[in-house]
């Protein structure tokens, strides 16, 4: 098993990267050469008290931000010095799940996931809908599809945020605490089927959380602080 | 072509953006279509006023017009020696010419009996004037003294002349202080100089305005030999005739008329200055609302643009709701502008219609308005910072 995950390109490679904010006497370093690595299919979990910089790394890697200092290999391209049509494209292959699901307010349920699906070319846009429409099945809100945002609860605006993810067929999964707003039972749901369909997707997933009742779905746990990936413990 | 179109096919963002906020929708169509109005309303107003001041003008059965140049318009004519235009009759080409007055006098409505200036057009009964082929015999009453063609379409304020007399009654009233009588209608139209016409025989014009030198007339109408050219010989009547008359063609006439309401008076640029307000206030609206619109949905564009969307694509969506909001407010004020034209026509009898030109032309306006408040709104865009979302 190992050596089968070696064998592959890993979906991210970090190395020695540093982040600052701020110009002049107010630049503050928010990540400090962190290095790591993450092979396709696995789950991993992000930690640490907050403002250590987790969510600049996650926004990093979602190729939202410039590189400043260090490598950074998504996919196998390097994304210090990309080109902006560089990292669009790359997005396009990352699914992305927020704190605030930031669903779109005027477009339905079915409507928002198949946002995602539409980022997918050569196909009909029937098929686009109606693959929507599977995600949206997939996640349990089959009778909610043309609800709009408002009109559903908290966990099932995150489980369309999901769908809408998963629905470009991303290669690599970042989410953004995505149980904070949920409480302990849907929150559980919400990892549970985070982690069921990355299986059945084969794709990778960074999750950052500060929720230690869901630490079990990790493959693996890194821990954050100052701007410090901390070595992983046990 | 078909299989492209569905491979293309996107959610309609733009259309759903705009849609589901019917209030704001609303208030942005009415703020166009008020716009629209406006602009239909001002730019009918001057194409009509310098429509309706050639009203008379263009119904002359003419080739060229001969007229003092010390005449700047219709309501300021001064006269030029009658000689004048029997002399272009040496000219090879020309066939016939008429010879009109044409003057401001003051009409006692019989009704009210309140006077009022007319515009009245003296011309001998036998020549052709007009190009109605019904007026010559008409004019045929004017051969008795004191007789007057009555202009139907003369604002309300003459009296019921035309009801009177199509009732058979004897319409008699004073013109000058003088006693005429109403001896048949024609179909003239007022214009922004007179609210009113008349046409009678030189013979009475001389009775009505005594002071008037026999020898002296307004215009000079001449009609060519057909297929001759109207530039060519207006050329040469203006280097063989003295300077105390000059040549123009029937449009150059027209032309000129139009010239002096567009130039000489301040109604030409008011009337465009109220439509460029019309457009800036337009433009004010729309801008708002796309821009609280590109400002409410911040972070959805965000969102949109973390997801790998292009910005060139959220731009298009921007773009996109502009020629919505122009097609969705210049229908309404299309045909709001067409009531109101019908409106200002009957209670001014001003020729104000749409024509097909202003109708794209103000097609035209509100799509710059809109998209020109799309491209000013866009530049909010660029700062959706997908970072800024997490």
């Amino acid at each position: 098993m190992i050596n089968l995950l070696n064998n592959c390109e890993p979906s991210i490679k970090i190395d020695g990267l540093s982040h600052w904010f701020g110009k002049g006497s107010m630049r503050r370093q928010v990540l400090d050469s962190i290095s790591m690595q993450i092979n396709p299919g696995e789950v991993v979990l992000l930690t640490g008290p907050s403002g250590c910089g987790k969510t600049t790394l996650l926004t990093l890697i979602g190729a939202l931000r410039k590189v400043e200092e260090g490598s950074l290999f998504v996919f196998g391209s390097q994304l210090r010095g990309s080109r902006r049509k560089t990292r669009q494209k790359l997005r396009r292959q990352i699914g992305m799940i927020f704190q605030g699901h930031n669903l779109l307010r005027c477009l339905t349920a079915e409507q928002n996931v198949q946002m995602g699906s539409d980022l997918i070319k050569g196909i009909s846009y029937c098929d686009r809908r109606d693959q929507a429409r599977e995600w949206l099945l997939a996640v349990g809100l089959e009778d909610q599809m043309s609800k709009l945002p408002h009109d559903l609860s908290g966990g099932q605006k995150q489980r369309v945020a999901i769908a809408r993810a998963l629905a470009s067929r991303p290669k690599l999964l970042l989410a953004d605490e995505p149980t904070a707003a949920l409480d302990s039972v849907t929150g559980r749901e919400i990892v549970d089927l985070l982690k069921r369909l990355a299986l059945e997707q084969s794709c990778s997933v960074l999750m950052v959380t500060h929720d230690p009742r869901i630490l079990d779905v990790a493959d693996r746990l890194l821990k954050m602080e100052d701007g410090r990936l901390l070595l992983p413990i046990g | 072509m078909k299989s492209d179109f569905f491979q293309k096919r996107r959610i309609p963002l733009a259309w759903l953006l705009l849609t589901r906020q019917p209030l704001r929708l609303l208030v942005a169509i009415a703020g166009i279509c008020f716009a629209g109005i406006l602009m239909f309303m001002q730019l009918g107003f001057r194409d009509g006023l310098f429509d309706a001041s050639v009203t008379v003008h263009k119904l002359f059965d003419t080739d060229l017009v001969l007229m003092s140049p010390r005449s700047m318009s219709s309501i300021s004519m001064s006269g030029f020696p009658r000689r004048r235009l029997i002399q272009t009759m040496a000219h090879q080409n020309v066939v016939g010419i008429t010879p009109v007055n044409w003057n401001f006098l003051l009409w006692r409505n019989p009704d009210t009996l309140s006077t009022r200036s007319i515009l009245a057009l003296g011309f001998e009964p036998g020549d052709p004037l007009l190009k109605d082929p019904n007026f010559s015999s008409k004019a045929q009453a004017l051969k008795n003294r004191g007789r007057v063609l009555f202009d139907e379409l003369s604002r309300d304020e003459f009296g019921p002349i035309p009801d009177w007399y199509r009732n058979g009654r004897v319409v008699e009233t004073e013109v000058a202080g003088k006693r005429i009588r109403v001896a048949g209608l024609v179909s003239l139209g007022p214009s922004f100089g007179a609210d009113g016409n008349l046409i009678t025989s030189r013979e009475t014009f001389m009775q009505l305005l005594p002071s008037n030198p026999p020898g002296s007339i307004e215009i000079g109408l001449v009609r060519l030999r057909e297929g001759s050219d109207p530039d060519l010989v207006a050329d040469s009547l203006n280097r063989s005739l003295p300077a105390d008359v000059k040549v123009l063609t029937h449009q150059a006439f027209i032309d000129f008329e139009k010239n002096y309401w567009r130039t000489s008076t301040s109604i030409g640029f008011i009337f465009t200055l109220g439509a460029v307000m019309g457009f800036v206030v337009g433009c004010v609206i729309v801008y708002q609302i796309l821009y609280s619109d590109v400002s409410d949905h911040l972070p959805e564009y965000a969102t949109l643009m973390a997801m790998g969307y292009q910005l060139k694509t959220l731009l298009g969506v921007v773009a996109r709701e502009g020629i919505i909001l122009s097609i969705m407010g210049y229908v309404p004020a299309y045909l709001a502008a067409q009531v109101l034209y019908a409106l200002v026509r009957g209670s001014t009898k001003l020729p104000v219609a749409m024509d097909p030109q202003r109708a794209f032309l103000v097609f035209i306006l509100i799509l710059v308005m809109c998209m020109g408040s799309a491209v000013a709104a866009m530049r909010r865009l660029v700062d959706a910072d997908p970072a800024e979302i997490f």
